[in-house]
């Protein structure tokens, strides 16, 4: 079976935000690691999931993929070229094939004009000449998304939230992408309503030969629509692999802990040292070596003074742990099914 | 269980008037909650589930006419007290209050130490130095599992985080020693790993201080974590209540079916439950389920809001409880 | 359409918009409704000073002239400074505010301090200046008011432009690859509309207000104008006795004045993207 293409990769990437020169009437500041050196590959045609809790980085990732966000160091390379090392506008239409949909998919979009001309923006700027033409592409795109052609003369705040998202998806797809970055979509959605909105992606993805980049800290989403994914915490990548295979058998602590903490349609059973203490530590106070090791129940004096690096678990199944080997294996905690009483 | 609830909201209907109309925010409600009971409220947006919450603790929103209904809570219909005397008597003191963003519910100019005990001084049952109530209001920190209590007295609220806020006002809402809590959807705003912690809190919590607790909450994985007995609405009326574990594994209401039927953990394809929402401006007459439910019938529209009990201590508003149970009067009857 | 049914309710601001609209009739018709058009220039000094009578409902003036004809001649004056100061200080404010809220760097900063230091300067005091510069005519108050006025656009314009600029959905628009220019006028200033029409209409009534001051100091208009201020300068020496020469050109200021603030605090009010509706 051959190996799908990568398409989008990023190698030791990193990313500072906040920083603050010196100047007359304020003091210098020292910027925070977002992102402090991650590599990733994005294949053809797949689904990569990116997890992780707030403050881990994963939305500063894909905005760095996307060009929006400059990075520090590191490389990109969008089908095999170099595309890093630009300022965000060159950045953006150098990746014009990259396209990303926000998770506040309500606040992405001007109140002040109807969804038909917001949806038509993306055209006008490509330079689609013939209104009729830009018009019709719309309407095509609409009905894809599975809006009715009503939905072009309304305004953002007479819609729903799974409405807004397939509106703020129907404006990307119209530039033609190849890579989408979905930033939590069924946040802020209701449970009836994240399905229609995770068929559509998942419909969209065949349909129009895509590849998702696919951000959520909701590791059900994550399970149901990614071949891959990533876990990140304090802006690096603790474990990585076929999604699947992560959650038959996690093997970083804090995938485990992850894994463990979500909630569940029954009482679930966890085992002690699952459930994390403390508050993970601030980005501007990175712990040495491994940055977890202050609310992991395994941590040793090695994990202060060595960062732990990717090794191989099993067949591209990737931890950043060094001592994955004596942790047993943890999968998620079964379900104690059965009517409980009262 | 023949003591008397601690809570009992019968028959609430409750409108805003808009803009645009009237809309029907609630209709025909109920809602019981036992000493030392835990329970859930779990509803899609614009269930009315935040309504209904704020409505015991007389916080109504603007424009609202309570068309019908009581809350009786020990003993004593709230509807039919003051602002004032809710505010003196009830609000904060016997029922505590826990809301959804931490970030918004403390004041950022004052120190928290000072936000508190000002509370803890209004809320005084007896008069008490302020020696004694700092030092209850540092137990309490601790209890709360904060790190070096008294130094947090002295810091600002901008200077912890949302899991440790959520921790502060938990601590505040239980200094007066209310005997109900009500928390409206305290999780959402937090990571999933801080979740599970603050659910374990509210756990040994209630339990140590014998509250009982109303949480309201969207995800049904919340409620099966910490709650006894789950209610679940839709479109403002409630649509099945009973022992948690009963209502999450078996189910008796078409929604409620529906729903669960959609959660990952039972449904490994994507699915949704067709339809929309009613406006609260033009809700369907009867049961607003009805428009989307597989097994509606026309009795559906015509028939009141109301909870039948379908088993023991599992209430169901649908005809299809009403059939049943005299389906099972009429076999005992015969 | 919702938003004039949301319009309508808002009491005062119906009044105000009333007002505004009779006078703009007013100025539009003046030739028309005054009952002694030719008095802009003509004297009877046998009907000088007559109290209020059913051939003159405001009396007359010093020269005879009819005062609720010349009150009427007058709104246009009123209107047309009101409306090219404003509407001259909107064209130069608003797009030095959008640029300077929009970039952060050098441009942004001059631009501001520039504005800083046209707003340090007082209005009568230019107004008088240019008056001995330029000779007293209403061209050199229309003049002082505008170069004293544009910086209150810009202000707001700056601070509505900053937030917007950090608001969600401008980000989205760069991220599909919107230019500057296309962000500033077709996303940035629509949604900053609200403040600059207040700022406007107000600005309105304000400029009425100096103009009648500068009229009443021989600084803007001159004789035989039916000037509203004008009118009252000339009517100090003739007071107490001929109250009705003051006070009705007064009143005219103070009614217009009040209109427009009134309609600004209603369009304040409605300006709210949330009224546009598809149905």
């Amino acid at each position: 079976m051959s190996e799908r293409p990568t398409i989008l990769e990023a190698r030791d990437l990193v990313v500072s935000l906040g920083g603050r020169r010196r100047s007359l009437f304020r003091p210098a500041r020292a910027p925070v690691r977002a992102v402090a050196g991650v590599s990733l590959a994005l294949r053809q045609g797949e689904t990569l999931g990116l997890v992780g809790e707030s403050g881990c980085g994963k939305t500063t990732l894909g905005r760095t993929l996307l060009g929006i966000q400059r990075e520090a160091a590191g490389e990109i390379r969008l089908d095999g070229a170099v595309v890093s090392g630009l300022a965000p506008a060159l950045a953006r239409a150098r990746r014009r094939a990259i396209q990303y949909v926000h998770q506040d998919a309500a606040a992405a979009l001007d109140p002040w004009w109807s969804i038909g001309r917001l949806i038509e923006e993306g055209l006008i700027v490509a330079g689609v000449r013939p209104a009729g033409l830009r018009r019709a592409k719309v309407g095509a795109m609409l009905e894809a998304v599975g809006l009715e052609a009503a939905f072009h003369a309304r305004y953002v705040h007479e819609l729903s939230g799974g409405q807004l998202r397939r509106v703020a998806l129907a404006r990307i797809l119209l530039l033609e992408p190849r890579i989408v970055i979905l930033d939590e979509p069924t946040s802020g959605l209701d449970l009836s309503v994240q399905a229609t909105v995770l068929r559509l992606i998942a419909e969209l993805r065949a349909r129009l030969g895509l590849s998702y980049l696919l951000i959520s800290h909701d590791l059900s989403v994550v399970e149901r629509m990614c071949e891959r994914i990533a876990i990140m915490y304090l802006g690096r990548i603790v474990e990585t692999g076929p999604t699947r295979a992560i959650f038959a058998s996690p093997r970083h602590p804090y995938t485990q802990a992850l894994l463990a903490a979500a909630p569940r349609l029954a009482r679930v059973v966890r085992p002690t040292g699952l459930i994390l203490a403390g508050e993970p530590p601030s980005p501007r106070a990175l712990p040495s070596g491994c940055a977890f090791r202050t609310r992991c129940p395994n941590a040793a004096p090695a994990c202060a003074a060595t960062l732990p690096p990717l090794e191989a678990a099993s067949h591209q199944h990737w931890v950043a742990c060094l001592k994955w080997r004596e942790i047993p294996e943890r999968p998620r905690p079964p379900l104690v099914t059965g009517a409980e009483s009262a | 269980m023949t003591a008397d609830p601690l809570l009992e909201v019968k028959n609430l209907r409750l409108s805003v008037r808009t803009d645009e109309g009237v809309a029907q925010i609630l209709d025909h409600v109920e809602l019981t909650v036992a000493r030392g009971q835990i329970l859930g409220v779990v509803g899609e947006s614009g269930c009315g589930k935040s309504t209904l919450a704020r409505a015991v603790l007389g916080i109504f929103p603007k424009a609202a006419r309570i068309e019908s209904g009581e809350i009786r809570f020990e003993g004593q219909d709230l509807l039919a007290l003051s602002d004032a005397d809710m505010t003196r008597l009830v609000r904060g003191r016997r029922i505590g209050f826990i809301p959804q963003d931490p970030y918004l519910a403390l004041n950022p100019v004052f120190k928290i130490g000072a936000q508190l005990l000002a509370a803890m001084r209004w809320h005084a049952a007896q008069p008490t130095s302020e020696a004694a109530r700092r030092a209850e209001l540092v137990a309490l920190l601790r209890r709360v599992q904060l790190p070096e209590p008294e130094a947090v007295l002295e810091r600002y609220p901008h200077q912890f985080s949302g899991g440790q806020r959520q921790r502060l006002l938990i601590a505040g809402a239980l200094a007066a020693r209310p005997a109900l809590l009500i928390a409206d959807e305290p999780t959402t705003a937090l990571d999933v790993t801080t979740q599970l912690e603050i659910l374990k809190l509210l756990q040994a919590l209630t339990q140590e201080f014998g509250v009982s607790m109303v949480f309201v909450t969207h995800d049904f994985g919340v409620v099966a974590e910490l709650c006894d007995v789950t209610t679940v609405m839709y479109a403002g009326q409630t649509v099945e209540t009973g022992p948690t574990g009963a209502v999450l594994a078996a189910p008796r209401h078409p929604y409620t079916q529906a729903l669960i039927a959609c959660h990952p953990d039972r449904a490994a394809a994507l699915i949704g439950i067709p339809g929309q929402v009613p406006s609260p401006l033009a809700p369907p007459p009867g049961c607003r389920f009805a428009p989307r439910c597989p097994t509606a019938a026309d009795v559906c529209r015509r028939r009141r809001s109301r909870l039948v009990a379908d088993a023991p201590a599992h209430g169901v508003n649908c005809r299809l409880a009403d059939e049943r149970l005299a389906a099972r009067q009429a076999g005992v009857g015969a | 359409m919702l938003i004039l049914v949301k319009f309508a309710k808002d009491k005062p601001a119906v009044l105000g918009a009333a007002i505004v609209l009779a006078v703009v009739a007013m100025a539009i018709l003046a030739p028309l409704i005054a009952p002694y058009p030719g008095d802009v220039a003509a004297s009877h000094l046998l009907q000088r000073l007559k109290p209020p009578s059913p051939e003159h409902p405001f009396g007359t003036d010093n020269l005879g002239r009819d005062i609720l004809s010349r009150v009427i001649l007058g709104a246009r004056g009123a209107l047309m400074i009101a409306l090219l100061v404003v509407g001259i200080s909107m064209a130069i404010g608003v797009p030095l505010g959008l640029i300077a809220g929009y970039q952060q760097g050098w441009l942004s900063q001059t631009i501001m301090r520039v504005t800083d230091i046209f707003l340090a300067v007082p209005q009568l005091i230019l107004a008088l200046a240019l008056a001995q510069l330029m000779g007293p005519s209403l061209e050199s108050a229309m003049l002082a008011l505008t170069l004293t006025y544009w910086p209150f656009f810009t202000r707001i314009v700056y601070a509505e432009t900053r937030r917007l600029a950090a608001a969600l959905f401008i980000d989205a628009l760069q991220c599909i690859g919107a230019g500057a220019s296309r962000i500033l006028f077709l996303h940035i200033l629509p949604n900053a509309i609200s403040p600059i029409i207040v700022r406007a209409t107000i600005g309105m009534g304000f400029t009425i207000l100096v103009a009648a001051v500068l009229g009443f100091l021989g600084m803007g208009a001159t004789p035989p104008d039916p000037d509203w201020g004008l009118a009252i300068a000339e009517s100090r020496q003739y007071l107490p006795e001929a109250w009705w020469f003051s006070t009705f050109p007064g009143l005219a200021i103070f009614l217009t004045v009040l209109g427009f603030n009134l309609l600004g605090d209603g369009l304040r009010d409605i300006v709210d993207p949330r009224l546009r509706r598809s149905r």
